[in-house]
């Protein structure tokens, strides 16, 4: 095991990568403005980088039950990860967690939700006082 | 039928689970396990079950998986500028799409691909609409055909092919 082959190499290489892109999308889930911006940095990065990492696994250990094992972790992820991006991101739509107030459109909001559900310049105050008033 | 198809995939998944393999016990839990799967799950599966041994739908999901790890990278990139840079340029927006895909599956696989491909994010599907969220949006984002074009597109020609 004290011998270090090329596989070995380009495979810590693919391990790096995938940390790398794992470390981006920390630092954009705290730098984003609002929710969907960062459910956005968070799947995508992070979803990225831990299949390089999963896929380094693989290369580094070759097709042995550690690496499939690994790379069955790796589809499996690919496959929920964005279901779950999707579900929270609906669900914080539909709970009212506001969008930034930089955004362009909402088109979810206006066709669903009765508005688009974009913060205002002076804060949410406001919106959810009306919000109260309608409830009663 | 499609219980049939469902037992074999999940005991295949469970067999390479436990790859060593080892004694009896462990290839009769499996086989427990995926009948169990089978029995509960196989109502919710796919309604056309023999079309997993299409090998014209395998030939281009294969083809599919390096196009996919291009934009996926791509997409990447793409927001690790956006994370890195100074001012965090985004301009976000929720926009709408229209699909042509007619199956659940791939509506599905379509949905989970812009999740994860160059800043979009798929938040609902109603029929062949498709809710997304956008880090950059078009323009005002009102224009239905060029979103359609620049989000989905890419991907619907290979799914067509797969799924359908």
């Amino acid at each position: 095991m004290t011998e270090v082959t090329v596989i070995d190499v380009i495979g810590y290489i693919v391990i790096f990568v995938g940390v790398v892109f794992d470390l981006l999308g920390a630092i954009g889930l705290v730098r984003f403005p609002d929710v969907y911006n960062r459910l956005q940095s968070a799947t995508k990065s992070v979803t990225l980088g831990t299949f390089g990492i999963m896929i380094g696994i693989l290369i580094v250990t070759g097709f042995t039950p550690l690496g499939i094992k690994a790379l069955i972790c790796g589809v499996f992820l690919l496959l929920t990860a964005p279901v779950s991006a999707h579900a929270l991101s609906r669900g914080s739509l539909r709970f009212g967690a506001k969008m930034w107030k930089g955004t362009v459109i909402d088109a979810y909001g206006k066709d669903k939700l009765g508005g688009p559900q974009i913060e205002s310049e002076e804060g949410e105050a406001k919106e959810s006082k009306e919000k109260e008033d309608e409830v009663a | 039928m499609r219980r049939v198809v469902l037992f074999v995939l999940s005991y295949g998944l469970w067999l390479l689970l436990t790859l060593p393999g080892g004694d009896w016990p462990v290839y009769v839990v499996g086989a427990v396990l995926a009948l169990l799967v089978a029995i509960f799950f196989g109502a919710e599966f796919t309604h056309r079950p023999l079309s997993f041994l299409n090998p014209r739908r395998w030939f281009w999901g294969i083809i599919y998986i390096p196009v996919f790890f291009w934009h996926m990278l791509v997409a990447n990139l793409d927001v690790a500028f956006r994370v890195l840079h100074p001012a965090c340029p985004v301009k976000p927006g929720i926009v709408k799409v229209k699909t042509v895909l007619k199956t659940d599956v791939a509506k599905t696989f379509l949905a989970n691909s812009i999740t994860l491909t160059p800043g979009t994010m798929t938040v609902d599907v109603d029929e062949d609409v498709l809710y997304v969220h956008w880090i950059d949006v078009l323009g005002d984002g009102e224009d239905v055909k060029a979103n359609t074009k620049a989000i989905v597109a890419k991907f619907e020609k290979y799914l067509r092919r797969i799924f359908e």
